[in-house]
């Protein structure tokens, strides 16, 4: 007791000046503060940039409606594995698994449409099951057998891919015999334009599934869910978070997403083809990380990956148009992948 | 008086390692009750069971004479108790207004909330505004920053407001000062007077023995995984306390006795 009045007495002429060093409000240090509340900056600047710089070069060669629209259908497909792999990578996960996802939800589609006789819609219906099933498999071994994502989702890759090439017996279906049979199965390569921009079908599914998906993370309680078991997931089990079950409804609806995605992916290439869509994974990955979201997971947005996926298409065209190599497409997005990752570190770094 | 809080045969085993050997505990109504004992006495296994964290081999726990079974924290906080983890339980990367209403978000009413599932972020940011001032930590400006962007003694002011926030019946602090500056650990004990003065108990477990010996109404001494007794610090020195939970000295058989106080 005396000793803690000894040590009260001392607080009596306190200062309520802590130590702190000269402080500059920099420019650099705001935009850091920037950065660290909206994410999604970064990659936004560098979409308009590069948009910018190629409008600039190429004329209203690349600067049209058009153009601009045929990215959006060149990036749909990887957008959408893209937007099932944030979430996954917003929980510190990742999914290796998305692309052999999508061939093989595309492959039942397909195959229980043409084999078994089924009606597209039941097939399509199938499908997406299958990409949810093999989901909740990831997330389930994630989740409870405490496995790490890379492993299992390394292994369900394999198994996936395995499965859809035996199943299918290596076998296309060919384009005019869906069109003709089953024209529900490229439901989403129909188009409409409006004033020389086109938009398909996948397009838009795109487009809102972004939306929805940014307006699920922001405003629901399994959105924050999931940022606060990617942030911290001991600190989520404790604040009251049920972070099982966010893992393995985050893997199930990444499931859900791929099988929609090979559904876009007949629409897009008109077959169902078991040798599809193999670069799904990286490319996603690559959209996930250019568009800021961290892969320590908890940080960044899925308006981000937007940007990102778009960020690679604009790139992939632009320089096409330019005439130039295509190895400089991978050469620059490899740049944009490191300098993305090293602006995450950064803006980790923020004080206060 | 009854305890608001009890138990009773509390056992916990891991391996070959006993971490609560048939341990008792009660807590009044409206007490501050530190709970004291050396590194490995067990502290932390008794703290783990009372607020759901880990589940005991044996024993029974008591919440106003009712037996209850806590099997996650999410059920210890239904019932009312409510735990601030030494490492604050908080989402770095997420608002204040996000980590104190993490696991019990609102949603708004109607067809937003029941049929979008849409937070109600002004009333929850309205609420957690409203707590942080009545516990007087209105010095954080913007209830929207992240939390990691707090110095350490404002991240332990909003967990405890957190925890003031909803304990209904009891709120327990493990550490709550240790890493904090005198400053800083003078405002947090201010805290939880303020939190006592309200009329919920509080289980303070610490180490630092005048922070305990100048808030605590009684103190659970805590050595082998068992409650070794249990002293009024008014009659005690903090040496006898020391001495009581590293073996030095054993209490009398009238001091065993207070051990008695609830059953």
């Amino acid at each position: 007791m005396t000793n803690q009045a000894e040590v009260d007495e001392g607080l009596v002429q306190r200062t309520e000046a802590v130590a702190s060093f000269e402080h500059q409000v920099t420019l650099l240090s705001r935009l850091q503060h920037a950065l660290h509340s909206n994410p999604a900056l970064v990659p936004l600047i560098v979409l308009m940039m590069s948009i910018a710089v190629f409008g600039a070069l190429l004329g209203t060669k690349f600067f049209s409606s058009f153009a601009l629209t045929l990215i959006l259908q060149q990036v749909a497909i990887v957008g959408i594995v893209g937007a099932a792999q944030s979430l996954v990578i917003l929980t510190a996960g990742i999914d290796l698994s998305v692309g052999a996802i999508m061939v093989l939800s595309s492959v039942v589609m397909g195959q229980f449409t043409f084999r078994l006789g089924m009606p597209p819609a039941v097939a399509i219906a199938c499908g997406l099951a299958v990409g949810t099933f093999i989901g909740f498999i990831n997330g389930w071994l994630i989740a409870r057998v405490k496995l790490p994502p890379f492993i299992v989702t390394l292994g369900i890759w394999q198994i996936a891919l395995a499965t859809n090439f035996l199943y299918s017996g290596n076998e296309t279906i060919r384009a005019q015999e869906i069109e003709s049979q089953a024209p529900l199965l490229q439901f989403f390569g129909h188009s409409f334009s409006f004033a020389g921009a086109v938009f398909t079908y996948g397009v838009i599914f795109f487009i809102v599934l972004v939306v929805f998906l940014a307006y699920v993370l922001r405003h629901t309680a399994w959105g924050r869910h999931v940022y606060a078991v990617g942030d911290d997931p001991v600190a989520a089990e404790l604040s009251g978070v049920n972070t099982k079950h966010i893992l393995i409804s985050v893997y199930m609806l990444s499931g859900l997403i791929c099988a929609f995605a090979g559904w876009v992916l007949i629409g897009r290439i008109g077959s169902v083809s078991p040798t599809s869509g193999q670069s799904a994974n990286i490319e996603s990955i690559t959209a996930v990380v250019i568009g800021g979201i961290s892969l320590f997971g908890g940080r960044g947005s899925i308006l981000g990956m937007f940007f990102g996926a778009l960020i690679v298409g604009v790139f992939s065209l632009g320089l096409r148009l330019l005439g130039a190599d295509a190895q400089w497409t991978y050469l620059l997005i490899g740049a944009l992948i490191i300098g993305a990752v090293a602006i995450d570190q950064w803006i980790r770094k923020v004080s206060a | 008086m009854e305890p608001i809080l009890s138990a009773r045969g509390l056992n916990k085993r891991y391996g070959k390692v006993t971490a609560l050997n048939n341990c008792d505990f009660d807590l009044m109504p409206g007490e501050i009750l530190a709970v004291i004992g050396d590194n490995g006495a067990g502290k932390s296994s008794l703290i783990k069971a009372l607020s759901g964290a880990i589940r005991p081999d044996s024993g029974d726990i008591f919440l106003d004479g009712k037996k209850v079974s806590f099997s996650s924290p999410i059920d210890a906080r239904n019932a009312g108790v409510e735990t601030v983890y030494q490492t604050l339980a908080m989402s770095p990367a997420l608002s204040i207004a996000d980590n104190m209403f993490m696991g019990r978000e609102l949603r708004k009413p109607g067809f937003m909330g029941k049929v979008l599932r849409q937070l109600d972020r002004a009333e929850m940011e309205r609420i957690a505004r409203q707590k942080l001032s009545e516990l007087g930590l209105m010095t954080i400006q913007n209830i929207n920053q992240a939390v990691e962007t707090l110095s350490g003694g404002q991240r332990q002011g909003v967990a405890v407001a957190r925890a003031a926030a909803f304990g209904s019946r009891v709120i327990i602090l493990d550490e709550p000062t240790a890493a904090l500056g005198v400053k800083e650990s003078r405002r947090v004990l201010e805290l939880i007077q303020d939190v006592r003065a309200r009329g919920i108990p509080i289980i303070l477990i610490s180490h630092n023995m005048p922070h305990v010996f100048e808030v605590a109404d009684r103190i659970h001494v805590h050595r082998l995984g068992q409650r070794l007794c249990v002293i009024d610090p008014k009659d005690y020195t903090m040496s006898d306390a020391v001495a009581f939970m590293t073996g030095a000295k054993l209490p009398s058989v009238h001091e065993a006795g207070a051990e008695a106080v609830g059953n």
